[in-house]
């Protein structure tokens, strides 16, 4: 595989270090002089110093080939957005993942058709989320292709949905259960599991769900 | 006529008061406060100090009323972006959008976006200046080397 990475930071140059002993072709754009030459150190002619986001630097670098991936992981969210629009809609790259470095910037990848985007920043705020003791919905994971989103949800001792089965609950349209957790053991949700309080359900739905999954389960 | 001019530098703040001038209510957004000092002491129009990604400063500037946006910040990308985010999130056909690479101008400007491109009507204007300047060095020495 042809990998076209732009952005030599921590990220960038670690994901070129794998690849390359997976045996994978690429190559590394790095803008910064200094940072560049440590890269060159130790990648060699496979990076190269400029800017991502000049035409004649990506095509130099291959993207004319066109790469079968390129990831867009420089510190600067408005370079990661042009360098993939550039790389799929100019140069016919299938696939490009972007690094979104403030969360804030999401909705304007998305807004541009970027995707898959990651985000640490905001995995890290759905890790914290995780772990605060509040009853409510927790999101742990969106599948942006499906159009999906995983969800986590405590059922206290007010839930309505305490001591039923999942058949009996009303659960909106594009809303399944998937699993329960009780007292450190995970089962697959099926009819006839019953909901107990202190159990942590895993939920998949259709984004926009979540207020009627939280009032079948939590009545908020 | 409503307008909101991101990136109030040189090339922002005069195309704000041109406007103003003209009868247009024109917002500046910029992320120094101290860029509202070139609008001039009786800039009567608004100002919102922001990053022009910010899509709430975009609507403080009142961008959802917006007639016309500028984009001239001093960076490339950022104009890029968030011109497609005033034209595409919020509608607003009539955004130009400065972009000083031409490489990355005509490909956004193939894509339908408006785009500006200073280095460009530089490039023609100075070529086009040479081209028909009177004294030309050259010409003046060949004819001294054909006299006898």
């Amino acid at each position: 595989m042809y990998v076209l990475i732009a952005g030599g930071g921590k990220a960038g140059a670690n994901v070129m270090r794998t690849l390359l002993r997976n045996g994978h072709e690429a190559t590394l754009i790095e803008q910064e002089r200094d940072r560049f030459e440590r890269l060159e150190a130790e990648f060699e002619h496979q990076a190269m110093l400029g800017d991502a986001t000049e035409i004649f630097v990506l095509e130099k670098a291959g993207i004319r080939r066109p790469p079968d991936l390129v990831l867009a992981l420089t510190g600067d969210d408005e370079d990661n957005m042009v360098i993939c629009q550039l790389a799929k809609e100019k140069y016919g790259v299938q696939k490009v993942i972007a690094r979104v470095n403030d969360p804030r910037n999401q909705p304007h990848f998305d807004l541009l058709g970027i995707s898959p985007t990651v985000c640490a920043t905001s995995s890290i705020l759905g890790l914290v989320e995780h772990e605060v003791p509040e009853h409510d919905l927790v999101h742990l994971l969106e599948l942006r292709k499906e159009n999906l989103e995983i969800v986590e949800v405590q059922i206290d001792k007010n839930s309505p949905s305490a001591g039923k089965r999942v058949e009996k609950l009303a659960l909106p349209e594009g809303a399944r259960l998937i699993s329960v957790m009780r007292d450190g053991q995970a089962e697959i949700a099926v009819g006839s599991t019953e909901l107990l309080e202190g159990d942590q359900v895993l939920a998949i739905l259709e984004p926009g769900k979540e207020d009627e999954l939280r009032r079948v389960l939590l009545k908020r | 006529m409503q307008a909101i001019i991101i990136g109030c530098g040189r090339v922002g703040s005069t195309v704000a008061k041109r406007l103003a001038s003209e009868g247009w209510h024109v917002t500046a957004i910029d992320e120094k406060e101290s860029a509202l000092s070139r609008l001039g002491e009786d800039w009567t129009g608004g100002f919102v100090v922001g990053h022009g990604m910010d899509t709430d400063v975009l609507r403080e500037a009142g961008i959802e009323e917006g007639d016309g946006v500028v984009v001239a910040t001093d960076g490339d990308n950022t104009n890029i972006v968030i011109g497609q985010v005033a034209q595409k999130r919020f509608g607003i056909d009539c955004t130009v959008v400065r972009i000083l690479d031409p490489a990355r101008a005509d490909f956004y400007a193939q894509r339908g976006l408006r785009t500006v491109c200073p280095t460009s009507t530089a490039i023609d204007v100075l070529t086009e200046a040479v081209r028909t300047c009177e004294v030309g060095g050259p010409k003046e020495a060949s004819v001294q080397v054909a006299r006898p």
